[in-house]
């Protein structure tokens, strides 16, 4: 593949995004940025996505690949003989990995995201204890769909732990803003080991955001209702 | 392989097990067929799809795959040595992927509010889904499928609405055909598939079941 005609249109903090810059990360691709400025959208993202308007879009030879799921599964096909498979080799294990990655957009992300926008302390407290079970779940998939091994997609990192992994810096956020802990080494072990792991691969290092940065951008993302 | 392929399902079911029934009638695969019904508790759903707790559920060799459009790339991957449902190039999988994607997220709410609630909410669900029928139309365009020459993945995954179309134009009160002629006519090239034909409800029986339930839903 030639270098040079990869271009990601995204936001250094946007989950979503990092999930595609993980992926190029993993096969070794190296890609133009273009970091959207925050409260407008550019004429190229609009153009390349004009039914969501939304990014990430992978913009590869001129075309357009949208949906961050989407995104990263098209990395690893494209580039199938670079680095290692993202996604796992055998159809069952496959199905497993993107219902999942499914929950976790679907069920999860849209339980951490309430906490967030909660108003008063029981709507919070009702949403902490949704994140809490969902969270338990993907225990229960960790170990399921790790074998004993260190992530998800066993040895290396893949779809599912990008999937979930890309969540890490907002999860500290709102677990600042919850002031309760939502990734709990008592009630989910391996997920909590899991979660050191992953963001101490070389993949996933340089591009996990300094939680205080996120927190105040979160701020002006989730803006707190004046007293 | 006419082994252990059991579908989970209930038959005027939402979810498009329709889809999963037309996938494997294109490879040619064998299976058995399983009725439940959602309002009735049985403990068998639950147990196969404890997270969202609705089938239907592809049952392969024992394992339990859920979700119609993770169904339909298991199907495709296992048999793959006959009929391609996704393409092999990875730009056109991700375009087949996306749309797909879309019709899974965009399509499925207003198209059961569109006959399940009224007032307020129906305007808005109808006013969407006329949208993303708009949508859908355009990027079909004047292929003679979603994959362009092939039936596929997206054809499939629309074809599984098929059944309620009859039931939307009712409830909500306008006719596809009228605002949407292409699309028709594509659902027309689908229905001469005998693998689409034998997998599609009775509309007329879907309309029976819209009614029973939008009485349990309290607006009828």
């Amino acid at each position: 593949m030639v270098t040079g005609d990869v271009k990601l249109i995204g936001s250094w903090a946007s989950v979503f995004v990092m999930r595609a810059r993980i992926a190029l990360n993993l096969k070794s691709i190296s890609y133009e940025f273009l970091q959207e400025t925050f409260g407008s959208k550019s004429e190229l993202l609009l153009k390349s996505n004009p039914v969501h308007k939304k990014m990430p879009v992978l913009i590869h030879a001129d075309k357009p690949v949208c949906e961050s799921n989407i995104i990263v599964q098209y990395i690893d096909e494209a580039w199938s003989s670079y680095g290692t498979s993202i996604l796992p080799s055998l159809p069952y294990d496959r199905a497993i990995a993107r219902f999942w990655a499914a929950y976790i957009d679907d069920k999860w992300f849209i339980a951490l995201r309430s906490i967030l926008t909660a108003q008063g302390e029981e709507e919070k407290k009702e949403a902490i204890a949704e994140v809490e079970e969902r969270t338990e779940h993907l225990e229960k998939a960790f170990i399921e769909c790790s074998n004993g091994k260190p992530f998800f997609n066993g040895d290396h990192i893949g779809f599912l732990d990008i999937a979930l992994g890309s969540f890490l810096g907002w999860w500290r956020v709102v677990e600042l803003d919850a002031n309760h802990k939502l990734l709990d080494e008592t009630k989910t072990p391996s997920l909590f080991k899991w979660a050191e792991r992953f963001c101490n691969d070389p993949a996933v290092k340089p591009l996990m955001p300094d939680t205080a940065n996120l927190a105040e951008f979160a701020r002006k993302l989730f803006p707190k209702p004046q007293p | 392989m006419a082994d252990e392929v059991i579908l989970l399902d209930y038959w005027p079911s939402m979810f498009t097990m329709t889809t999963t029934k037309i996938a494997l009638a294109e490879k040619g695969v064998a299976y058995e067929y399983e009725e439940t019904n959602p309002w009735v508790k049985t403990s068998l759903p639950n147990e196969m799809n404890p997270i969202h707790k609705k089938i239907p559920v592809l049952i392969h060799e024992g394992k339990q795959i859920c979700e119609s459009l993770i169904q339909l790339e298991y199907i495709d991957e296992v048999w793959s040595n006959t009929y391609p449902i996704l393409p092999s190039d990875p730009y056109q999988k991700a375009q087949a992927r996306f749309w797909g994607d879309f019709i899974d997220k965009k399509f499925y709410d207003p198209s059961w509010k569109v006959w399940g609630t009224i007032g307020e909410e129906q305007v808005t669900a109808k006013k969407d889904l006329l949208e993303h029928f708009k949508t859908l139309e355009t990027e079909l365009g004047d292929k003679p499928y979603y994959g362009g020459d092939v039936f596929g993945f997206v054809d499939i995954a629309l074809m599984g609405y098929y059944s309620w179309f009859k039931a939307i134009e009712k409830f909500g009160e306008f006719s596809i055909e009228a605002e949407f002629p292409k699309l028709i006519q594509w659902t027309k090239r689908c229905l001469e598939r005998e693998s689409v034909v034998k997998s599609i409800a009775d509309s007329d029986k879907i309309i029976e079941y819209a009614y029973v339930l939008r009485r349990k839903l309290g607006v009828e």
